[in-house]
């Protein structure tokens, strides 16, 4: 079982929304002193599942597959400290500022350099830009099967049986390989790698590939390529005023809160 | 050739009220893009949910109507989608942000060879095109975004959007798509359905909900029990429901259920962003919470802070009472 991971590189997602700033004119993200950057939580889960899956099927090679800069070469190690076997990592200047059609595209390209394997896994979403769209892309431009927002994986010789977690519930969903999977948090907590581990996966080499290494012209990706262009990046103003209930019990509280809610027209 | 199609979605064959939602947007869009409404149904038994979506501001209805396809399925879904946005040439193509829209947009945008923007809250036109707002990095913030590949395929946030009051004497044509039923890759083997006593979270006027601070599984049924008061369904937070809580599809945020209630009442809940990605929308926020620093209440009307045991059986009992008469 052949698996293969893509992972963003993010800001930490869990950060407290109080160090959050954008600066607008150049419409980016102030990184605040402190917060770190990290494997997009989703993706963490997809490395998970795919090790799951070869564990189950007794044995397979589970790549880790990141575009990003210099930096994102962490988030690749992290795959690898986890347990995945091989690194590559899709760096150069021309890639930046794309969108997922340009993500999707260079992904995809590397995928058929790997080889294809039985499997391809994505986050549900990237925790940064939350846009869902990359796995789903890639299963189109490279004509596979795709089930989305995952909550389990099992490996049944040769096809993949999921739980979806759709608005009323789950859907079971069997698919053929090669497929695209993405995973959502429901999938639960990924393995964290061990000192040991972060120490192996230190001395292992990742695979750089440029768009030359993919044979892509330069002009179909990163900001030459995207298709979505940003007007504006904001922080919605917030302009709510609690008023804290008083009262000399808890009892009082809440009755001071129910009189509240009606004088309020609220109920 | 309209200016905008609507994929809508008529589960159990009735049109949905995020499609009428959607139907309404694009017929504010067309009329400054200056051109007309379609909508695309995909599903079994659709003749009253087209009649329904020419009611709600279809000019054109595109029926893809087999019952094959009365459950959505990705590999049936797409070549359709394709289909009849090819047959229609639209400038755009709106899509719920639905279990539906989420799976099916990405693809219908890569089969198409352009772009997608997924989840907008708001649209309007500038300079011919479409610029959509979305919220990102968890609710922290938004982007505004125009897409500058045809069609533009945009997923829209239920309840963003104000449906046109249906009536019945539109008139619109309704087109029948041919469907070809193929044998899918990915088949869908069986359904779980997690029933959700009470009122469902999506449509509900008041939600009660839980968060990790409630400390025990237990908690829920005194938040049932004041959601049985209230009339209101009772939601969850994450953290909540990843502790076996509650069930994930009483999860309420970025990649739960967005809800907008008039009351959302938060028990126990911290207020991350992601939290009020799902219910900042809500008219009247109202937080039990011990911490009074919590960043819940940055977005609350009302607070309380106390250990919500000693608040909700006096909250549950006083609300009772009031509501009775
Ligand atoms: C990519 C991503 C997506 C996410 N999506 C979602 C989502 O869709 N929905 C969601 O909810 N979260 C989501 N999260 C998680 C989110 O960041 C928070 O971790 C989560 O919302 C916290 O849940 P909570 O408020 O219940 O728990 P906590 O943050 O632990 O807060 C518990 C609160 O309870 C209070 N408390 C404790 N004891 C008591 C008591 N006895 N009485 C009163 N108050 C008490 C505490 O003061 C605290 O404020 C997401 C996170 C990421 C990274
Ligand atoms: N730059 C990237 N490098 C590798 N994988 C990515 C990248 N961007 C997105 N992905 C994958 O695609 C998924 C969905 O991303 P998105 O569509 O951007 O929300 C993520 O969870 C990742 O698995």
């Amino acid at each position: 079982m052949d698996a293969i991971v893509c992972v963003k590189q993010i800001l930490d997602p869990e950060m407290p929304a109080s160090a959050f700033k954008v600066d607008e004119a150049s419409m980016t993200i102030v990184t605040p002193p402190g917060v770190q950057q990290v494997i997009s939580p989703f993706d963490a889960q997809a490395v998970e599942a795919a090790l799951q899956l070869r564990d189950a099927a007794g044995a397979g090679t589970i790549s880790v597959l990141s575009l990003g800069p210099d930096s994102a070469r962490d988030a690749v190690k992290h795959g690898l400290a986890m347990g995945a076997d091989e690194g590559y990592h899709l760096n150069d200047p021309a890639f930046e500022d794309g969108d997922s059609w340009t993500t999707a595209l260079a992904l995809s390209k590397a995928i058929e350099k790997i080889g294809l394997p039985d499997v391809l896994l994505f986050g549900r979403q990237a925790a940064d830009w939350d846009y869902g769209v990359v796995g789903g892309m890639v299963a189109e431009l490279l004509d596979l099967p795709s089930v989305t927002v995952l909550r389990s994986v099992e490996w049944r010789d040769g096809k993949i049986g999921v739980s979806r977690v759709v608005s009323d519930g789950f859907e079971s969903v069997s698919t053929t390989t090669p497929c695209v999977l993405t995973i959502s948090n429901e999938f639960g907590d990924p393995r964290y790698p061990q000192l040991r581990q972060i120490m192996q996966a230190a001395k292992k080499d990742v695979t750089v590939w440029t768009p030359a290494d993919l044979g892509i012209d330069p002009s179909a990706i990163g900001a030459a390529g995207a298709r979505v262009k940003m007007e504006r990046l904001f922080v919605p103003k917030n302009e709510t005023q609690v008023e804290f209930i008083d009262g000399d019990s808890p009892a009082e509280k809440a009755q001071a809160l129910a009189r509240k809610l009606r004088e309020a027209k609220i109920i | 050739m309209a200016s905008v199609l609507v994929i809508g979605e008529a589960p159990d064959g009735q049109l949905s009220a995020t499609s009428a939602e959607l139907l309404g947007a694009a017929t504010r869009l067309a009329e400054e893009l200056g051109g007309g409404v379609a909508c695309a149904l995909i599903g079994g038994a659709l003749s009253s949910a087209a009649q329904a979506a020419v009611a709600a501001g279809a000019e054109t209805v595109y029926a893809a109507d087999h019952e094959s396809l009365a459950q959505y399925h990705t590999e049936a879904y797409v070549p359709l989608a394709a289909a009849i946005v090819q047959q229609d040439t639209p400038q755009a193509v709106l899509i719920g942000q639905t279990s539906i829209g989420r799976d099916l947009a990405p693809r219908l945008a890569a089969r198409l060879d352009t772009a997608v923007v997924m989840d907008a809250v708001d649209l309007a036109v500038a300079d011919g095109r479409i610029r959509a707002t979305r919220p990102c990095f968890g609710g922290n913030a938004r982007q505004v975004v125009t897409i500058t590949s045809d069609p533009q395929i945009i997923t829209v946030r239920a309840k963003s959007q104000d449906a046109l009051d249906p009536d019945a004497s539109r008139r619109g044509s309704i087109t029948a798509i041919a469907v070809d039923p193929v044998a899918p890759s990915a088949a869908v083997t069986g359904k779980e359905q997690v029933q959700s006593e009470g009122v469902p979270l999506n449509t509900a006027e008041i939600v009660v909900a839980g968060g990790r601070g409630l400390g025990q599984e237990s908690a829920f049924r005194d938040l049932e029990e004041l959601a049985s008061v209230l009339g209101a369904a009772v939601g969850a937070s994450r953290a909540a429901c990843d502790l076996g809580w509650y069930p994930p599809a009483q999860q309420v945020g970025l990649t739960g259920t967005v809800v907008s209630p008039t009351l959302y009442l938060a028990v126990a809940i911290s207020g991350a962003s992601q939290h009020m990605a799902g219910c900042g929308g809500s008219k009247s926020i109202v937080a039990i919470n011990k911490d009074p620093g919590a960043n819940i209440y940055n977005f609350c009307r009302f607070g309380v802070v106390e250990d919500y045991q000693k608040v909700l059986p006096p909250l549950t009992a006083a609300l009772r009472e009031l509501l009775q008469d």
